[in-house]
């Protein structure tokens, strides 16, 4: 996307160029901004962090021999008297998606220096993420009310508290922590940190770039990936 | 001179549309994915249909939104193969398990070797 240009340096495509990258002298990834080769690093380890969960969620529910509570009853909201299997988690997949499309968007409006587009989107993508945060307290103390405990739970194998309040706390923490960064970068864009060769940050003397808005998007996009195999794994099988 | 030295600067963008397309499957796909649990699907149909429709929505969005598609191949692989890392755990921990299982009917329920 923002490659730089270095000298003497070329970048090729396919094969070819990635067998350049690794065997490249001093660093890999020429022309990648370092910030995103981190991020990208960083986003493969928490991969490792979410695996390890759904996968002791997988060896957790295959091992016992109680039977495991039915999610679609579990998750089940009265809509107008009538409950609908999953509602909530629908609309929590319904929310986060929309605010993953902004954040695509935003991307794309900040690589055109469009400032106002760019803004905007980020701060709907925080506001998606605020509404997700919120519905997520709101099923966390709905099912704490029903007696839902790491320990316990009535509606059948104990574990099934503990895999629960660990996955999606931990996912709602990755969320909460994106929606903090998406706020204090949207203020950074309607501020003009990006602009005319870019400001210089609170904590470094470089200078500011719209690659930083493809950052954020690339930890955002991962939260929505996440939830997806959350949404798959925990709540419809 | 100055004009396309800015130009080749902003790097390339990409259209709208592709964004837009990609944003309206995953609302189609997880709809498909709420159904299949609307219409209580059972057994291998359940699990293979769950199973396609999160794998196509984590590669749209890992393709598209993450830019995935258009990145040097040596980022795409560096990202990709460590998880077949995480393929050989899950086989072995649902090895595991089913193991435990056995263990567990076995020694509790069945009354061992007795």
């Amino acid at each position: 996307m923002s490659e730089q240009k270095i000298v003497d340096y070329e970048y090729k495509p396919g094969f070819k160029g990635m067998a350049h990258d690794t065997g490249s002298d001093q660093t890999m990834f020429k022309g990648v901004h370092w910030g995103k080769a981190m991020m990208w690093i960083f986003l493969l380890s928490d991969t490792f962090v979410f695996s390890c969960f759904l996968i002791s969620y997988m060896k957790g529910r295959a091992s016992t021999p109680v039977e495991w509570p039915n999610p679609s009853e579990v998750f089940a909201l009265d809509a107008f008297g009538v409950p609908v299997p999953l509602l909530l988690i629908a609309l929590m997949t319904f929310v986060l998606i929309t605010s993953s499309g902004t954040m695509a968007l935003a991307v794309k409006y900040g690589y055109e220096k469009n400032k106002k587009m760019c803004g905007w989107l980020v701060l709907a993508t925080a506001l998606g993420g605020l509404i997700f945060v919120g519905m997520q307290a709101y099923e966390w103390s709905k099912l704490i009310h029903e007696g839902v405990r790491p320990w316990e739970n009535p509606f059948g194998a104990a574990q099934f508290g503990s895999f629960f309040f660990m996955i999606t706390g931990f996912h709602g923490t990755h969320v909460s922590i994106g929606v903090i960064f998406l706020f204090i970068y949207a203020y950074k864009v309607f501020a003009g940190h990006y602009e005319n060769g870019g400001k210089r940050g609170w904590f470094t003397t470089m200078r500011g770039d719209y690659v930083e808005i493809e950052i954020l998007g690339l930890y955002w996009h991962f939260v929505d990936l996440v939830w997806v195999f959350i949404f798959a794994f925990f709540y419809l099988w | 001179m100055e004009e396309t030295k800015k130009k080749e600067q902003q790097g390339s963008t990409h259209k709208i549309g592709i964004y837009l397309w990609i944003w309206g499957l995953l609302f189609v796909l997880s709809f498909f994915s709420y159904m299949v649990d609307w219409y209580q699907f059972q057994g291998m149909l359940r699990w293979s249909l769950i199973l396609f429709f999160m794998f196509l929505k984590a590669g749209l969005i890992m393709a598209f939104f993450m830019h995935l598609f258009w990145e040097r191949y040596a980022l795409v692989n560096v990202l990709l193969w460590p998880m077949t890392a995480i393929a050989c755990f899950i086989v072995l921990m649902a090895a595991e398990g089913q193991y435990t299982l056995f263990s567990r009917l076995f020694y509790f329920f069945v009354g061992g070797g007795q």
